[in-house]
């Protein structure tokens, strides 16, 4: 079959040829990575140094909280009750003498709360009247906050049921919540934000080591250069994308390997899927990262439209932290544009809930959706910048 | 001499702010970020959509469920006829948690023994798990205590008032906007400066500069400027958001907020220009940018605290300016901390400053290619 164009040179060999182009185009991106050691160095030394950071550094596990515990008058009740705080590795308690003293303590930062058994306290315990407990905690962190006075609670609520055994009576409380916490018992803080991070991670691999790459090379005139070879725009586009697509996907195993061997993460999902998902989310990322350097006419502009564009809203829109049903329904809309959102929750359920195909597939399509606009537009405007 | 830095200055702001897209990145995005982020990033769980399997048709868990219903923090999206649905429907993220009944419920609430409610929830967000766990506790605690009074049993012997102090409605929102002051003024002060030197030298002009009769300090000090007007400008335009638009109450002294955050400023200066000084392309300045800001971010105590870090992260954090400043903005901000009670976190964030200029103005000189 011979094509009409004139040129007289079989379909098969225009392919090979072209095949031969992408080839060498792919052989010169390499070239070009192991010589300028920079893009290795965002493909695998990133992970490994962010996860590592992070993984360690990132948690809302509260342990060993400072708890000040003002008691006024010290005696065998007061001191029981203290014992149920002692005997959690969740306090570390402090004992004051004053309230004085507590607040101080408090306002320095050096206890998180303070607890407060007054005077007269065992006298209206053993009396059966009511005995209140003041406890004040410092509402900066609300969150910690939170938990914190959860913990507490928790606590008095085991105290509670020790003394009414003592008493030879049962706790009376009328209901009781039994929990059960599904995918991670022990509420490990670890197991959800490791896989978030990976996300996280790989958003901005993939779009800085693409964005700066394509951004250099218009800024040094190379670009051109390559547009007066005979190769095709779609060649181009190609051979930057298959050599920053195995950098990236190798910075991805080894993220998921330090997430099961080094935090032990449980992967309860399947290895391919896994990679079918990441694959398809790294495309995602480097389509962002080649639109980004396109749109922008030099390395400032491309690196900072990277670093502002991905990082800081995947990090807090993509749900990887913050919960999203809980935001204002305009942010909830935006967090559709934003690509970690999917991979987040994709992560998140192939790592501790395993193949759940309602979960998976819907969030894969909105990546597919996403890798397709931004590799369309890519293209587009890659043509129009010739101009 | 000043002559020669305010000329120098001059033309750092022109080479900063000549190019739109440079002057568009540099002032619109941390604006946008401030409103988004500002609303988006709350710990506060509202709306968490649950799901009821009720087997017990007696008044006291159509009340105890009415509850769950009423409480702005839930919401019901489904009720469950048997016990197979429910992997279904947590699997798939419908609901987070379903609240089970069993059919002895209300008749063991009459007879004055314990009934149970089961809660299973999904935990592969274990923080929301754990909040959500907390807000029902809270639910049925109060339930508890209406329980005993109308039927007119003893309640426990001891029990707990809980205040929170200096954020009495524990609002997350009071502790991240805050935060975020510290976060954009430094993503912005960094990638200012971090750029400067290196963008002269991979197009050689800093040779140049070198050879006219301007010294070193003066080109340091010409490079900071820039950064250091933009870095305050912009603080005090998120400052002011903070306080008049999203109505966090400022409690202590604005000199004190401001001591603080000039010498944060100059700290990340120190930072930027010491990693400008060292790049020489400026795709390593912005790597190495990119290297600091990201652990920056996440080990400051922004997000998540300090003190839940394992002990040599959180020693780290000691050499992270952003740690410092973020202290100084919640205490200012909140607790209305004085000037003598933050003197701890001036000094650090000074002395991260002077190093990083001392380093950077030897590194003008010492490191040509």
């Amino acid at each position: 079959m011979k094509d009409k164009s004139g040129q007289g040179r079989p379909v098969e060999t225009q392919r090979a040829t072209g095949r031969m182009r992408l080839r060498g185009l792919v052989r010169k991106e390499f070239l070009q990575i192991l010589r300028d050691p920079s893009s290795i160095a965002i493909a695998f030394l990133m992970p490994v140094l962010l996860l590592f950071l992070f993984g360690y550094g990132v948690s809302l596990d509260a342990e060993h909280v400072p708890v000040g515990i003002v008691i006024e008058k010290p005696d065998q009740d007061t001191s029981r009750f203290i014992g149920s705080f002692s005997q959690s590795r969740y306090f570390e308690p402090v004992i004051l003498f004053s309230m004085p003293e507590a607040v101080q303590a408090l306002e320095a930062g050096t206890v998180d709360a303070v607890i407060h058994l007054r005077q007269n306290f065992s006298k209206n315990l053993n009396a059966s009247r009511d005995a209140p407990v003041q406890v004040i905690v410092n509402g900066v962190d609300a969150n910690t906050a939170r938990i914190v006075s959860g913990y507490i609670e928790g606590a008095w609520i085991r105290w509670l049921g020790h003394e009414a055994k003592a008493a030879g009576t049962d706790l009376k409380i009328p209901v009781q919540l039994e929990q059960r916490v599904w995918f991670n018992s022990e509420l490990r803080s670890r197991n959800y934000l490791i896989p978030g991070l990976i996300a996280i991670i790989m958003t901005l691999i993939g779009a800085l080591l693409t964005a700066m790459v394509m951004a250099r090379e218009w800024e040094r005139g190379t670009m051109e250069a390559l547009m007066v070879t005979p190769v095709a725009q779609r060649e181009i586009l190609l051979g930057k994308l298959i050599p920053y697509f195995t950098l990236g996907m190798g910075g991805m195993a080894l993220s998921v390997l330090m997430a099961i061997f080094l935090f032990d993460v449980p992967l309860r999902g399947s290895v391919f899927v896994l990679f079918a998902a990441s694959s398809l989310f790294l495309l995602t990322a480097l389509g962002m990262g080649l639109l980004i350097s396109i749109l922008a006419k030099n390395q400032f502009v491309a690196g900072q439209a990277a670093i502002i564009v991905t990082f800081l809203p995947a990090f807090i829109l993509s749900g990887f932290i913050f919960d999203i049903n809980s935001m204002p329904v305009p942010i909830q809309i935006m967090t559709h544009l934003i690509a970690a959102r999917y991979f987040v929750a994709i992560l998140q359920t192939i790592f501790l809930a395993g193949d759940v195909w309602s979960v998976i597939a819907w969030n894969a399509l909105a990546l597919v959706i996403m890798s397709t606009v931004f590799l369309g537009v890519s293209r587009r405007k890659f043509r129009k910048r010739l101009e | 001499m000043w002559r020669r830095v305010f000329a120098l200055t001059v033309k750092e702001f022109l080479a900063l702010l000549k190019d739109k897209k440079s002057r568009l990145v540099v002032f619109v995005p941390p604006l946008v970020q401030l409103l988004v982020f500002g609303y988006a990033a709350t710990f506060d769980l509202k709306n968490v959509p649950f799901a009821v399997y009720n087997e017990d048709n007696g008044s006291a868990s159509r009340e105890l469920l009415a509850r769950f219903r009423g409480s702005r923090h839930f919401t019901e999206v489904a009720t469950i006829p048997n016990e197979g649905e429910i992997s279904g429907i947590i699997n798939r993220q419908e609901a987070l948690l379903v609240v089970h009944i069993g059919p002895e419920f209300s008749r063991n609430l009459l007879k004055g023994l314990t009934g149970s409610v089961q809660v299973i929830i999904d935990g592969r967000n274990s923080n929301t798990a754990m909040l959500a766990l907390n807000y029902l506790r809270t639910i049925v605690n109060e339930f508890n205590r209406m329980w005993i009074e109308q039927s007119g049993g003893a309640g426990p012997p001891a029990y707990l008032v809980t205040r929170a102090w200096f954020n009495p409605n524990l609002e997350s929102r009071w502790f991240i906007v805050p935060g975020i002051i510290g976060l954009l003024t430094l993503v912005v002060t960094t990638l200012v400066t971090a750029l400067s030197v290196a963008r002269e030298r991979e197009q050689g002009t800093f040779d140049q500069l070198l050879v006219t009769p301007i010294r070193p300090v003066e080109i340091l000090i010409g490079k900071s400027l820039p950064g250091f007007f933009i870095g305050l400008a912009e603080a005090t335009v998120i400052i002011l958001a903070t306080v008049f638009w999203f109505e966090i109450p400022l409690r202590g002294n604005v000199l004190t907020l401001y001591t603080g955050a000039i010498l944060f400023i100059l700290s990340a200066i120190g930072i930027g220009l010491m990693i400008s000084s060292l790049a020489i392309t400026q795709q390593q300045g912005l790597l190495g940018a990119f290297l600091f800001l990201v652990p920056a971010v996440i080990l400051s105590g922004f997000t998540t605290p300090i003190a839940n870090m394992p002990p040599f992260l959180q020693d780290l954090t000691l050499l992270n300016p952003l740690r410092y400043f973020m202290v100084i903005l919640r205490g200012v901000f909140l607790e209305g901390k004085p000037f003598h009670m933050l003197i701890n976190q001036f000094w650090p964030m000074a002395m991260i400053g002077v190093a990083n200029l001392t380093i950077a103005g030897w590194l003008f000189r010492h490191r040509l290619y």
